[in-house]
């Protein structure tokens, strides 16, 4: 499948997912686009993902890949494997379903390095309003445009990103203790 | 496939579409009474919190609070190896917990390339199916209670229970059942499940058509959901609704038969859909797809007779436990139990998205791996996260006494929501 959409960086195809990685200087272009000239007309899903540390061993809470061996390649046992390495920091990845007679899924990806922002897709889907403060919430992902960009899930004097790969599990500060 | 209009135009409050603020030109601001409904009440299906601006009895701005059930299913799964982290999932909708665990079992096998065997795909079908029945029987029970129908709680959790009963038997435990496992089930079948099962399959049409004995006729219940709460199809694609949100509305789409996943292309069943997009219509589809669930199951079952004494999971000793009685006398079996269960499975780098239609709608799942044996990052596409953002336009000009009534028809698990 190949589909000519503005900011296009890259197309990939695996497990028969078709992956478009967009500019995110243009991602309202390009969701305005599929929407409208190729019939998304639902973003299913919307969330970030932290590669910190991807391919590396020295992330809190990182534990495996180095020396892995991928038991199930085809005649691989005992081989060293690295994952491929990845360019920047964070994703923002959309699933868009085209709910029509001839159903079709695809999933969009924007880079982006820590601190970078992001257009807020709510105008093009409105579903997107949750899904973005839960980004933002979790990862510290700004959606510029947002009209109501606050923490969703997190109480809102919450400290830090819970879901960042930097951040340890159990790093919620400790109440009461050696409190008089 | 949107096929009815309800009204003209779109509902959704623009430009925040989540949030329904006060209109200066419609409501004397001196008569705003702001009030906080939840998140410890009985009527909101677990810890919902809504802030709702009253002018009189009618609704003039609304905002829905979520994260009181937050858990960080998310990150605790990012520390388990795949092995371990089955049990989280179910734990996300407890009530839909089969398709929880059956999305994340299927995004493993998938980016693993792992074939299941014909028994395995076809009991996860039933399974599926009657969680779906649990499921619908639990919110039928729960909403109709909220709405003042007292003993449909009781007729409800009467079938409820027989559901339950079939899952003890099947996995040794009611909810929760950790019954899925990466390339098949956890145990054989027992003998007895089949005329169980039947049996269940045969009574269900009867029960659902005795629940709506009890409330297609009753004034009360009648008065309080037609015309209530209503979405129209164009604003529940908007909104990213799903399931039975979407069947409601005139949306002829259900995962099951549009892009079919396990053995649903094999088996016959028809999909519910209705077009007022109101309270009564998401009963209404509630309760047509508990036929249509039971209609899928008899199917599961004539077909699972049929593979008596087949295999129920995949030979593949790399990433499936040997079976028990080899642990006494293979020693590569022990190696592998043992590798297993510390170490983990190894999972090979990519990322998939698999969706399912659960009982709420589609229930996807993200997962990206690093090649390692624990998940990079899972995320849960939840569907009552999605129901939940279309309360504002639900709820739009309501009356305050409708709140209930609509906030449970949109079926959240507050599990699911915030996850």
């Amino acid at each position: 499948m190949s589909i000519a959409v503005p900011g296009l960086v890259e197309t990939i195809e695996a497990h028969g997912e078709t992956t478009l990685v967009i500019d995110p200087a243009r991602i309202v272009e390009a969701c305005t686009h599929l929407r409208d000239a190729e019939g998304y007309n639902v973003l299913v899903d919307l969330s970030g993902v932290d590669y910190l540390g991807w391919a590396s061993t020295d992330v809190a809470g990182y534990i495996g890949t180095h020396a892995g061996r991928d038991l199930n390649a085809e005649g691989s046992q005992g081989v060293q494997r690295v994952p491929t390495p990845k360019a920047k920091r964070f994703t923002v990845v959309y699933h868009l379903l085209r709910l029509a007679d001839e159903p079709a899924r695809l999933r969009l990806e924007a880079w982006l390095d820590d601190g970078q922002e992001i257009d807020s897709v709510v105008g093009v889907w409105p579903s997107a309003d949750w899904n973005e403060r839960e980004a933002y919430d979790l990862y510290g992902i700004v959606f510029r445009g947002h009209p109501n960009l606050v923490r969703i899930l997190m109480p809102d004097d919450w400290e830090g990103y819970p879901l960042r790969k930097d951040y340890p599990l159990g790093g919620e500060p400790v109440r009461f203790s050696g409190e008089a | 496939m949107p096929a009815t209009r309800i009204y003209e135009g779109t509902r959704i409050p623009s430009p925040c579409p989540t949030i329904l603020r006060i209109d200066p030109s419609a409501h004397d601001l001196d008569d705003i009474l702001r009030i906080n409904f939840g998140p410890n009440h009985p009527s909101t299906h677990g810890v919902l919190r809504l802030i709702v601006d009253l002018d009189g009895e009618r609704v003039a701005g609304i905002e829905a609070v979520i994260g009181y059930l937050h858990t960080g299913f998310e990150k605790t799964m990012e520390h388990k190896t795949y092995w371990k982290g089955i049990t989280y999932p179910e734990r996300i909708d407890y009530l839909s917990f089969q398709a929880n665990e059956l999305v994340f079992v299927l995004a493993i096998e998938k980016l693993l390339g792992l074939e299941t065997p014909e028994k395995a795909t076809w009991m996860r079908m039933c399974l599926a199916e009657l969680n779906r029945i649990h499921s619908h029987l639990v919110w039928l029970g729960t909403s109709a209670l909220e709405i003042g129908a007292i003993s449909m709680f009781w007729y409800a959790f009467r079938e409820r229970d027989t559901v339950l009963d079939l899952f003890e038997m099947v996995t040794g435990v009611r909810m929760h059942t950790r019954y899925f496992q990466v390339g098949g089930l956890a145990e054989d079948i027992p003998e007895g499940f089949y005329a169980q099962a039947r049996a269940l399959a045969r009574h269900m049409p009867r029960a659902v058509d005795d629940y709506e004995g009890l409330l297609d006729r009753n004034k009360i219940w009648l008065e309080r959901t037609k015309g209530i709460g209503l979405l129209s199809a164009e604003d529940a694609l908007a909104l990213g609704q799903s399931g039975p949100m979407l069947r409601a509305s005139g949306v002829d789409w259900d995962l099951r038969r549009n892009m079919p996943y396990l053995a649903y292309d094999e088996v016959d069943f028809d999909v519910p859909v209705y077009g007022n997009g109101d309270v009564y219509d998401r009963y209404k589809v509630h309760m047509d797809e508990m036929r249509t669930s039971a209609r899928i199951v008899s199917q599961c079952v004539t077909r699972l007779e049929e593979l008596r004494g087949e295999p129920w999971i995949a030979d593949d000793r790399k990433v499936v436990l040997p079976p028990r009685e080899e642990l006494h006398t293979s020693m590569e079996s022990l190696i592998h139990h043992f590798k297993i269960v510390t170490e983990g499975f190894r999972v090979p780098e990519g990322q998939v998205y698999v969706a399912i239609e659960s009982a709420r709608g589609e229930c996807g799942c993200y997962l990206v791996s690093d090649g390692g044996p624990r998940p990079w990052r899972v995320k849960f596409r939840a569907p009552s996260f999605a129901a939940l953002q279309a309360t504002a336009t639900c709820v739009r000009d309501a009356a305050v006494a409708d709140l209930v009534a609509v906030a449970a028809s949109l079926d959240p698990v507050m599990g699911d929501v915030d996850r």
